[in-house]
């Protein structure tokens, strides 16, 4: 593990456009020190996926995506061969059929490990793949090398990049691939932590509008039955939408006695069933008066 | 010390491993964190737990163990350090700490607090009420209670450190499954029948290789269809009564089900199967399947795979009119024997015990209908009824 040298001793702190909480910041830099890829965890619209991003930009590292897909297999972040265009071109008789390393195809991970300088590698929703894929990849995230047999040569890390790994939770994951990792759960944002993420989005916020829009949003979250509780991103589209619409904040506000459907409250609900469970709520509610 | 901390993590089921702990050591070596009880349980929580299910377990052995270490505490002027001084560590056993009640939210707490600085005089130790140390009121340091406030630190007043393992905020994620959704879908897995259809896109090295050869060495690419999981199910499920214990189980089963089999069909029926089935619960009045329809939809390729306790009394599988819910004309029996016959390839899931079956005679019975093909919803009895499907 010792043979590439160390990344540069930065620190990640958060940044002007993400707000970072301190344990998320120090699963970052624990990754970043000990060189081990980082699994990012969280119900959806937290951040998981912008935070490779962010990370990327305040360390002023390049960065690399990989999006999985149900179809995508291992072998397609090492390098893939090429046979059919060879097969072609030797028809042809292309002088370049000789060599082949022509038709290799690199992957991902080929090129972070082969970068001049350390790259943050973001494996996006590694769950989405199928369940032998965290497997198939162990030694490569491990070692930091692989071993292409088309041209016999070995491919190591000349810097160990950044991984940064994110799950939506839909298969689990195995277990010898989770030891290798930290993991990191993003926690649903409080209140205060939501308002400064908000603040970073939406600067000219009223700030009586965005207390209303808060409290109504954590009121439906809390509301029980919902398939899908609204997230951090629907709740920054509503402000968008409301701030479009030039929303006054005394709709927002919901007293004991008056009880509301917040306007544009398709933003938050998207689910059919959730909106017509919500609104029946907020109709049994106002009948109860 | 920190080896003692591990055992009792692995105690207390948390599944950690060797290479995990000593990357915590090596964290703790290289200087990740500030020497700190807070950064400490977040590096400790990073490197070890891998599963949020785990994070309420986690911080129950974190605040157990480390209950007391900390008293590393800078203190307001208005409180007398001397009463805060750790001298008392009473240990509580888990029916006192069950026995403390909250008082209530934080606000309750710190409007209580400034009533006590009213009346406290003096240096009080181990006890209920009073301020101090050791003791289980919820104020001061290094003591007892499920929702204190730790007296010290920041500047404005009190800070309300209902601390995070404190707090047991991830205690909603903490189940203990016998079965998890990946042990389910790797058991699932043995079901399959992969066959070639729909449109040829993956190339064909072999068939290449021979029309090129047949074609004078001109090439002559030749491509086929992808392979793809054939499989068909036909998933009838029992629901409400004595299956409301097993939705957990179930819906787990299920969800595993949908994403594993891409011809997967389900149904619903109440205890036994009968003239009818519905495919939405919530619709099971106005949208209602014949059984004979069913038999005639699903070619005799599909599987067929019962969900269902099998608990009912005999004659709602025997006798014709047995049914709880509707006066039904001919026998359960006869329609789980119409289905038997046509689909050849069938199975029935239990989540019941399996040590209980010989007690029930309705379990019995089904079990003679099915020739014996009855297994329960574990890992082993998964995989052995996958096995006896796909035979």
């Amino acid at each position: 593990m010792k043979q590439t040298p160390p990344l540069s001793p930065s620190t990640f702190n958060g940044s002007s456009t993400y707000i970072a909480t301190a344990d998320l910041k120090l699963a970052v830099n624990a990754a970043l020190t000990l060189q081990r890829p980082l699994l990012i965890k969280g119900e959806p619209g937290t951040g998981k996926t912008m935070l490779a991003e962010e990370v990327a930009s305040a360390l002023k590292m390049p960065l690399l995506q990989w999006h999985i897909k149900s179809t995508t297999k291992a072998q397609q972040g090492l390098y893939e061969y090429d046979a059919v265009s060879r097969l072609r071109d030797s028809q042809l008789g292309d002088a370049k059929v000789n060599d082949i390393r022509n038709y290799i195809i690199k992957g991902v991970l080929w090129q972070a490990f082969e970068a001049e300088e350390p790259t943050v590698l973001l494996i996006d929703e590694i769950d989405k793949a199928d369940i032998e894929f965290p497997n198939d990849l162990l030694r490569e995230i491990d070692r930091m090398e692989f071993y292409v047999y088309e041209t016999r040569e070995l491919i190591r890390a000349k810097h160990r990049p950044l991984v940064i790994i994110t799950s939506n939770n839909e298969k689990e994951l195995p277990d010898a691939f989770l030891r290798r990792c930290f993991f990191h759960y993003i926690a649903f944002p409080d209140a205060a932590t939501m308002r400064s993420i908000v603040a970073v989005h939406h600067p000219n916020l009223q700030a009586d509008l965005l207390a209303a829009a808060l409290q109504s949003f954590y009121q439906i979250r809390s509301l029980p039955g919902l398939k899908k509780k609204p997230s951090t991103s629907e709740l920054i589209d509503w402000l968008k939408l409301l701030l479009a619409d030039g929303v006054s904040p005394a709709a927002l506000y919901q007293s004991e006695e008056n009880v509301l459907i917040p306007p544009l409250h398709g933003a938050l609900l998207k689910n059919e069933q959730d909106l017509q469970l919500f609104e029946r709520l907020v109709l049994m509610n106002r009948n109860h008066r | 010390m920190l080896i003692d901390f591990f055992s009792q993590l692995k105690k207390a089921k948390i599944p950690v491993s060797i290479l995990e702990f000593l990357t915590l050591l090596e964290a703790l070596k290289q200087g990740v964190i500030t020497p700190s009880i807070d950064a400490f349980y977040q590096l400790a929580r990073l490197t070890l737990v891998k599963d949020e299910q785990y994070f309420d377990r986690f911080d129950q052995v974190f605040g157990a163990y480390f209950q007391g270490i900390e008293n590393i505490i800078t203190l307001q002027p208005e409180i007398p350090l001397a009463w805060l001084e750790k001298q008392l560590q009473r240990v509580l056993t888990a029916e006192e700490k069950a026995a403390l009640q909250k008082l209530g939210g934080p606000e309750a707490l710190k409007k209580r607090l400034a009533e006590l600085m009213q009346e406290q005089k003096g240096r009080h130790e181990g006890g209920k009420k009073w301020l101090g140390t050791g003791g289980s009121s919820p104020f001061g340091n290094a003591g007892y209670h499920p929702e204190g406030i730790r007296l010290g630190g920041e500047s404005a007043g009190n800070r309300t450190a209902i601390k995070v393992w404190e707090a047991r905020e991830f205690k909603d994620y903490d189940s203990n499954l016998a079965l998890s959704s990946r042990n389910i879908k790797i058991a699932l897995r043995r079901l399959r029948r992969f066959a070639r259809t729909g449109s040829a896109l993956e190339f064909d090295l072999d068939k290449t290789i021979h029309s090129t050869a047949a074609n004078a060495g001109m090439l002559d690419i030749q491509m086929r269809p992808e392979r793809h999981n054939q499989v068909k199910v036909l998933l009838l499920m029992d629901v409400g009564g004595s299956m409301d214990d097993h939705v957990a189980r179930v819906a787990e089963l299920f969800s595993a089900a949908k994403s594993e089999f891409k011809h997967l069909e389900h149904y619903y029926f109440h205890n036994c199967v009968y003239e009818r089935l519905w495919q939405s619960n919530r619709r099971r009045r106005d949208q209602i399947s014949a059984t004979q329809d069913i038999i005639n939809t699903y070619s005799a390729d599909y599987k067929l795979i019962f969900v269902g306790d099998a608990t009912m009394s005999p004659y709602e599988i025997l006798s014709p009119g047995g049914s709880v819910e509707f006066d039904n004309r001919e026998s359960g029996a006869a329609w789980l024997k119409r289905l038997l016959n046509h689909f050849p390839h069938y199975a029935w899931l239990n989540p019941e015990p399996e040590a209980v079956w010989q007690y029930r005679q309705s379990i019995e019975m089904v079990q003679n209908l099915l020739q014996g093909k009855m297994y329960p919803v574990t890992l082993a009895g998964l995989e052995s009824a996958m096995r006896q499907l796909s035979k």
